[in-house]
């Protein structure tokens, strides 16, 4: 037993379920995704003490770089939603919490008091024929490294990695298709005398938290 | 780490990161928050998956190659679902998700 590793484990667990519960319950949504940043690291360093070097920088890279930064936009671009005052939570959120603890339970019940034995026993084995860091290893009989991932990645796993490139592609164009905007639905800011326009028809419109009109499709069409 | 921690706690811990992340995309009224949680439950997996390598086959690469794959799809599902909620604010100038009822019944 290694008591340093045990607590350096224990820290970066409760690093990653702290975050993750504050992701979850923070009320403004820019902390929340800042959390978020927080849990993925959390989770990026367990996978450096798991001897997962590569997916730990991966993780860094795909995860705390680009997910967050996206998230972030979207939060952006969306801002004057989330202001104060807003329910963060559905009314039946205890419904949610109900389904999160039971699954917990049936999840961990079996994990813990029946299969635990087994699963050790089954991991000492499988690292008695590892050789030690250090020393030079048989092929075969070291822990698969970032040299070892990519040679699986070019012989058995070769389709699977193309199909996940083209996946890749399908998203980068889906996400440009979804998301692009039609130089003549741009919404417009509107006149004084076409707001009076639109007030005299008794039409209401949505205003933003400058308190901007914001016209919506109706009522661009009425005018 | 293998000798020190049972795969019990890194299996628990990930189950926790998986039930939050759960609880997080149930009832978030945002839609990004909502997006928020799937990442976290994508993650706990990863979490399992990582540690079925390194406890049980070691040596292979199966374990790593699915994790990668898993991070390859996340990223794809969370560019098309934020251009979704985007294209949604637009529409609608609102992403939360019980506003968003047009199919209501």
């Amino acid at each position: 037993m290694n008591y340093i590793v045990v607590v350096i484990f224990l820290l970066l667990a409760a690093i990653t379920l702290v975050s993750g519960v504050m992701v979850v319950t923070v009320k403004n949504i820019i902390h929340s995704a800042l959390w978020l940043i927080a849990s993925f690291i959390g989770v990026a360093a367990l996978y450096l003490l798991m001897e997962a070097e590569f997916l730990a920088v991966v993780q860094i890279l795909v995860y705390a770089g680009a997910v967050s930064i996206l998230v972030l936009f979207a939060i952006m671009l969306t801002r004057h939603v989330t202001g104060e005052g807003t329910r963060m939570l559905y009314e039946r959120w205890w419904v949610a919490l109900l389904v999160a603890l039971v699954l917990f339970g049936a999840v961990i019940v079996p994990t813990i008091w029946n299969q635990g034995a087994n699963w050790d026993a089954a991991a000492t084995a499988a690292q008695s024929s590892i050789t030690a860091f250090g020393e030079d290893a048989a092929p075969g009989t070291a822990v698969a490294s970032t040299i070892n991932i990519g040679e699986s990645f070019m012989r058995e796993y070769l389709l699977p990695f193309e199909i996940a490139s083209l996946l890749l592609l399908m998203a980068l164009i889906g996400a440009i298709v979804i998301a692009f905007e039609e130089p003549t639905s741009r919404r417009r800011v509107l006149t004084l005398a076409e707001e009076h326009a639109l007030k005299q028809r008794g039409i209401v419109e949505p205003r933003d938290a400058e308190g901007a009109v914001m016209p919506t499709i109706e009522a661009e069409q009425a005018l | 780490m293998v000798g020190s921690v049972p795969i019990a706690w890194v299996l628990t811990l990930a189950a926790a990161l998986f039930c939050i992340g759960l609880f997080g995309a149930l009832s978030r009224r945002n839609t990004v928050g909502i997006l928020m949680g799937i990442e976290l439950m994508l993650n706990s997996v990863n979490i399992n998956l990582v540690a079925f390598w390194r406890y049980l086959q070691p040596t292979g690469t199966v374990g790593l190659v699915f994790a990668i794959f898993t991070i390859t799809v996340a990223a794809a599902e969370v560019a098309v679902g934020l251009a979704m909620v985007i294209a949604v604010y637009r529409a609608r100038l609102t992403i939360n998700a019980d506003e968003v009822d047009t199919l209501r019944g």
